[in-house]
């Protein structure tokens, strides 16, 4: 499946008190199925805001969307979502934040026991195994996201969407969520959206880097496709030419074509 | 894939100690919060975590516990005194309003036999406490019953919130007093009308604290429930409620607060059994060192109601 979601000149402006506010326009992509695509561009250029409307958390204002040749009409479980501040209910222990999600897409035709093993095994995965019944209170930042992670994996979507999914934890941490996930979705072929504003994240992870303008009224600027062998090895790859090239094109683009609209 | 479960166990476990010393260092601030500033530059030096395991002994430790203790305690109990001293000073030199010593005098024979029966108009005075105290649970009940599931509509559903609100403004500042009449011309009997008139003033809280709680749930929480496509019985119990739920206990604390003020003024409008219709009662027989140990049980019991509900709200909350 070459055009798995499609997204046709889609526009998106919200009604301020300022009046209309266009945030994008003319936003034409296709994702593959199976592939990683991320989006990177300056704060406030409107990727959260392309990320909500592929989840169908809001609906666009112009053109139109598809997901598997199905109109995205509103979110749903195919498509899941990692939220930015990882969005875990505080009341509930991190298997029981999974398990809600588990239980709202397997229920139908599986039983509890059955449920309750892909709970663990999803946490086990994301290596929680030791913290399936703690509270999010109690554990740290990076243990939250990685239950974000297991939440948005356990629903076996047909497209995983995050939303700088890394943004908030140390850099050590970091890395080894990166590599985590590409071994996650190396495993379960998932197609995958991710907002990033981090360079070396999105050139380690991705498949295609769409790069987006400055808004307002953003679009996409350049895609990149990167070429790289997988499975990518962030040591190989630091003194790779080819990385490299892949890093400088984006960094020019950042910085040399899109100069951060403060500075500008 | 072991690779992977070994590693993230050994992040968990630094990311734990870290955990623990930061809660080591509050700890340590809470035991000197008490003390003086002087004590606390010198109980706050550099040595965090582990330290404070081989810290400050623990003789000197029980010192500043005792001092923080002491602090907390003296100046409630020499404002009381206070108080006291006053009273005495007043009533000393005869007047109406009996000394302190008189009505602790007259306390104790009270409440020698609290539970005493000779016919509906006099009974001990815990008969009375107890059916005040019945009167408010059966008015409360109620007024929970209809306040917060009808908040919970109000939160979630903007167009009958515009339409209920003016008529909740409306009849909200009304003094719950002046539904009494109606609740006595309903119900034929003065008991009913109590609690109808109790019903009334702890429903608004409980209204009003609930819809501002379920509008306020975050948007990162119903975002979770849209895209897990959460059923609307899902949500109410596992979103909604759970983080509605501090904003329904200050609705409910604020409500029992109101219900303990209020059935005091109606009982004595209604008569019967009650804390209220006692302290009429004593009025109409001159008892005044009664009514003064009524004033203090009514204002303890409403302390003690209040209280409660706080612990219970603090105890839910460390729960989240
Ligand atoms: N609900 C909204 N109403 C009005 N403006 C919005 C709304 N959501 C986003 N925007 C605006 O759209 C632009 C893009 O926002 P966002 O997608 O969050 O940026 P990014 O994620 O790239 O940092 C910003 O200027 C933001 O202020
Ligand atoms: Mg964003």
């Amino acid at each position: 499946m070459d055009k798995f979601v499609q997204i046709e000149k889609v526009g998106m402006s919200f009604d301020t008190k300022k009046g209309k506010f266009v945030a994008l326009r003319d936003i034409d992509l296709n994702i593959r199925q199976g592939e990683f695509v991320s989006l990177i561009g300056h704060s406030g250029c409107g990727k959260s805001t392309l990320l909500n409307l592929i989840a169908g958390l809001t609906l666009p204002t112009a053109g139109a969307m598809l997901c598997a040749n199905r109109e995205i009409a509103g979110p749903g479980p195919e498509r899941a979502v990692v939220f930015q501040n990882h969005s875990l209910l505080p009341w509930l222990t991190c298997f029981e934040n999974v398990y809600l999600a588990v239980e709202r897409v397997f229920a139908a035709n599986e039983p509890k026991a059955r449920l309750k093993e892909r709970t663990t095994k999803v946490l086990e995965m994301v290596g929680l195994a030791h913290a399936l019944h703690k509270y999010p209170g109690e554990i740290s930042g990076g243990m939250k996201q990685r239950v974000g992670i297991a939440r948005a994996l356990a629903m076996e979507p047909k497209v995983l969407l995050m939303d700088e999914p890394f943004g908030a934890l140390d850099a050590l941490t970091r890395a080894r969520l990166q590599d985590e996930l590409m071994k996650i979705c190396d495993a379960t072929q998932a197609t995958t959206v991710m907002v990033t504003h981090d360079v070396d994240e999105a050139v380690l992870l991705s498949d295609r880097i769409v790069m987006m303008t400055n808004g307002p009224a953003a679009t996409i600027g350049e895609i990149l496709t990167v070429d790289l062998p997988r499975p990518r090895e962030r040591l190989s790859l630091a003194h790779d030419a080819k990385y490299m090239e892949y890093r400088s094109a984006v960094i020019e683009f950042l910085y040399a074509k899109q100069s951060h609209p403060l500075a500008a | 894939m072991t690779a992977i479960t070994m590693d993230a166990l050994k992040v968990g476990a630094d990311e734990t100690t870290a955990l623990q010393g930061g809660r080591a260092k509050n700890t340590l601030l809470a035991v000197a919060d008490g003390g003086t500033v002087a004590d606390r530059k010198l109980k706050v030096p550099p040595p965090p975590a582990q330290s404070q395991l081989a810290g400050p002994s623990s003789t000197e430790q029980n010192a500043a516990q005792m001092r923080a203790l002491l602090g907390a305690v003296l100046p409630p109990v020499a404002g009381l005194l206070l108080l006291l001293g006053i009273w005495q000073l007043a009533t000393m030199n005869g007047g109406s309003i009996p000394t302190p010593g008189k009505t602790w005098d007259a306390a104790v024979v009270l409440f020698s036999d609290p539970f005493y029966s000779n016919g509906p108009n006099d009974q001990g005075i815990g008969w009375n406490i107890l059916s005040s105290l019945q009167r408010v649970a059966i008015g409360f009940g109620f007024a929970a019953l209809v306040g917060i599931p009808a908040g919970f509509l109000l939160g979630r559903f903007a167009t009958l919130s515009s339409m209920v609100n003016p008529i909740i403004s409306l009849l909200r500042p009304v003094s719950p007093l002046a539904w009494l009449p109606i609740g006595l011309l309903v119900f034929k009997k003065a008991d009913p009308a109590a609690t109808w008139t109790i019903f009334i003033c702890s429903i608004w809280p409980m209204i009003m604290n609930t819809a501002q709680g379920v509008m306020r749930v975050p948007q990162d929480y119903l975002n979770v429930a849209r895209v897990l496509n959460l059923s609307e019985w899902k949500i109410v119990t596992k979103i909604l409620f759970p983080s509605v739920l501090p904003y329904m206990l200050t609705g409910i604390r604020l409500s029992i607060g109101t219900a303990w003020l209020v059935i005091v003024a109606a009982e004595m409008l209604t008569g019967g059994v009650g804390i209220g219709f006692w302290v009429w009662d004593e009025w109409n027989n001159l008892k005044v060192e009664h009514i003064i140990i009524a004033i203090f049980v009514i204002g303890i019991v409403g302390l003690i109601l209040e209280q409660t509900l706080l612990l219970l709200a603090k105890r839910l909350r460390m729960e989240a």
